[in-house]
């Protein structure tokens, strides 16, 4: 746990020399085209964007330790709140997406390795290789093109409150993205999940399992799949981080008002605090999330002892 | 009528050239209570022969091509995989060679041998629990009511090889298969193995095939014999007529290759040559590139068995009469 904190300030610190090295000063994006460069001093010494970079980051981190991330300088806002806005879409969207990689990804890996070799097999372990190499952006635009444009059966971009008119209808919106989102993470956990099992139904406590006369569907789940999990599990750690990465794009391509998209329009106006904002907020949650997988691990294999 | 008549059983491993029969007419049967040990090199096809008795292949690889495995009676071979699951674990267990990994890691070693009670017998989770705790006492794991909730991490590569013992013994079954029980184990834990199967055997009237590539153990353990070379028995008998009178050259060479105890060698003896590939078709003795005594006709005719005393049988057609542990 102790190990949380120095990662934190050293990410913080590394994202802050980024954004620093990227041209461009928010003041004059701020005031726009017509702005006079005394304007535009003034006020980034008011932003106190004047400062050096270490004083800087300095007084950020001693402000984020009181648990104030600073203030938006395009939406003039508290980050926080900045970040609080695209939360719903993205935490749902994450959900949404977990759900399908989970649901997808597992039977179809299972049934892939116990039927090995069969049709099904080959189509599935044709179809996961084919949604692993296809680009998330591409495969978005397609879903849009083909149900939104062309079928019009669901929404191409945006995503209004679940607590606006529509409640929980308005998950459609994030049908499409949460798709595109786990198309290439599903086939990466089912061909994980095929190549555990068969590398687990190699082992000697297979056998003896079998020589139980145990039914072979007994075999796969309790023997065999049991033990596949050890592997997946830790795969699910890996499977966030490409989450957090294809999420931005997937937010772009359908407009929707996330973290991921709010992220990309921060870069683009240099507001330094939002950017530095939702970078905490992402190692944190990488962090919380490798912590779980941790836990899992431990509790799936008693070989492992949290220590 | 014996428990287990193995006939002229012919196992094949599937390759690119095809088919290829790596065991080849074995026969051989079991007494009710009896003991007999498979003895051969690696790759000899005794492990097959083992797993093919106890329904194991997992025909991907490796299928039976002929021959019929009957037990108590009943033709094996054909029947249907979920009627020999009903023997398997149950009237007939088996037992491996790798204690170290034929236990699944992350089940209690209670739970694995409870999970074989409850597959054939009908018992609450209670009752599995206190007849799991009864056979650790019976393969003899000291403080079993602690040692049922270890995991098999815990315990020594003996222990879990008792714990195998005690899920194969769980049914109570007819026949124990042991597929060189005790290979991968200490010297001193190889004896308590062994002698524990000794005394499983006494108390509980099971028939025991033992595979090994140990000759002492097979002389110690087992009333009859097969020795097998190539994917055939070249030489099989009472243990007691085989090894006062051995008359295969091959199993004089295995004899002859065990190191004496009693004074220093320094180079060890061993059979010339090694064995041909199993791809390799050798006519006539598959010995005979490697036999010392090997002569024309050994290179073209493969010899049928002969009837050396009683039931005491060899491949060869040089038989070797009397013998003496001579050179």
């Amino acid at each position: 746990m102790l190990t949380l904190l120095p990662t934190l300030a050293a990410a913080s610190f590394l994202v802050f020399l980024f954004i620093h090295l990227i041209p461009g000063d928010p003041a004059a994006i701020l005031l726009g085209d017509a702005a006079t460069p005394e304007a535009a001093a003034a006020l980034s010494k008011e932003l106190g964007l004047d400062e050096p970079l270490l004083k800087q980051y300095a007084l950020w981190l001693g402000n984020v330790a009181q648990g104030d991330l600073g203030t938006s300088i395009f939406f003039q806002q508290p980050v926080l709140s900045v970040i609080g806005d695209g939360a719903e879409t993205s935490i749902l969207l994450a959900v949404m997406t977990m759900f399908w990689i989970i649901a997808f990804g597992v039977p179809v890996g299972v049934i892939s390795a116990i039927r090995r070799g069969s049709w099904i097999d080959q189509i599935s372990s044709g179809g996961a290789m084919l949604f692993a190499s296809v680009p998330t952006f591409w495969l978005g635009l397609y879903l849009i093109h083909i149900f939104s444009v062309g079928l019009g059966w669901f929404p191409s971009s945006g995503f209004p409150s679940i607590s606006d008119d529509g409640g929980l209808a308005n998950l459609r919106y994030l049908l499409l993205p949460s798709l595109t989102l786990a198309a290439p993470n599903a086939a990466l956990i089912i061909r994980l999940v095929r190549a555990s099992m068969l590398d687990v139904s190699r082992e000697d406590y297979v056998r003896t399992a079998r020589a139980k006369g145990l039914h072979p569907a007994r075999v796969a789940v309790r023997h065999v799949f049991r033990n596949a999990l050890i592997a997946v599990a830790a795969a699910f750690g890996f499977t966030f981080a490409a989450l957090v990465s294809e999420a931005v794009v997937t937010e772009t391509v359908f407009s929707l008002p996330g973290i991921g998209r709010l992220v990309v329009q921060s870069i683009l106006r240099r507001d330094y605090p939002v950017i530095q904002g939702v970078v905490l907020v992402v190692v944190v949650l990488y962090m919380a999330v490798n912590l779980l997988v941790d836990l899992a691990y431990a509790s799936l294999d008693p070989r492992v002892s949290l220590n | 009528m014996p428990l287990l008549d193995v006939s002229e059983l012919e196992i094949s491993v599937h390759s690119t050239g095809g088919d290829i029969a790596v065991v080849k007419g074995v026969s051989f049967q079991v007494n009710k209570s009896g003991t007999i040990g498979i003895v051969g090199e690696s790759g000899c096809g005794k492990s097959l022969t083992s797993l093919a008795i106890m329904g194991l292949l997992d025909g991907s690889q490796a299928r039976t091509t002929g021959g019929t495995v009957r037990f108590e009676g009943t033709e094996l071979l054909g029947l249907t995989m979920r009627e020999r699951r009903k023997i398997m674990g149950n009237q007939m267990s088996m037992i491996f060679q790798e204690p170290m990994t034929s236990l699944n890691p992350v089940y209690r070693v209670g739970d694995q041998i409870a999970e074989a009670l409850r597959q054939h017998r009908s018992l609450t989770r209670k009752a599995a629990r206190e007849r799991a705790i009864e056979l650790l006492r019976m393969v003899r794991i000291p403080r079993p009511d602690e040692r049922i909730d270890c995991f098999p991490h815990q315990l020594s590569g003996g222990q879990r090889q008792r714990v195998m013992v005690a899920i194969a013994i769980a049914c109570e079954p007819k026949l124990l298969i042991a597929d060189e029980p005790t290979t991968a184990l200490d010297v001193t834990v190889q004896k308590e193995i062994l002698g524990l199967l000794r005394d499983l055997q006494e108390q509980t009237g099971m028939a025991v095939v033992l595979i090994s590539h140990d000759l002492g153990v097979v002389a110690e353990t087992c009333d009859f014999v097969a020795i097998m070379y190539r994917g055939k028995i070249v030489e099989t008998g009472r243990a007691e007529d085989v090894f006062s009178s051995v008359a295969h050259p091959y199993t004089r060479g295995l004899l002859n290759s065990i190191p004496p105890v009693d004074r220093d060698v320094e180079v060890l003896n061993e059979i010339p040559g090694r064995v041909p590939s199993i791809e390799q078709n050798v006519p006539g003795c598959s010995f005979h590139s490697r036999c010392t005594i090997a002569a024309g006709i050994c290179r073209e005719i493969d010899p049928e068995f002969s009837t050396v005393s009683g039931k005491h049988e060899v491949r060869c057609h040089f038989a070797l009469g009397s013998n003496n542990r001579a050179e």
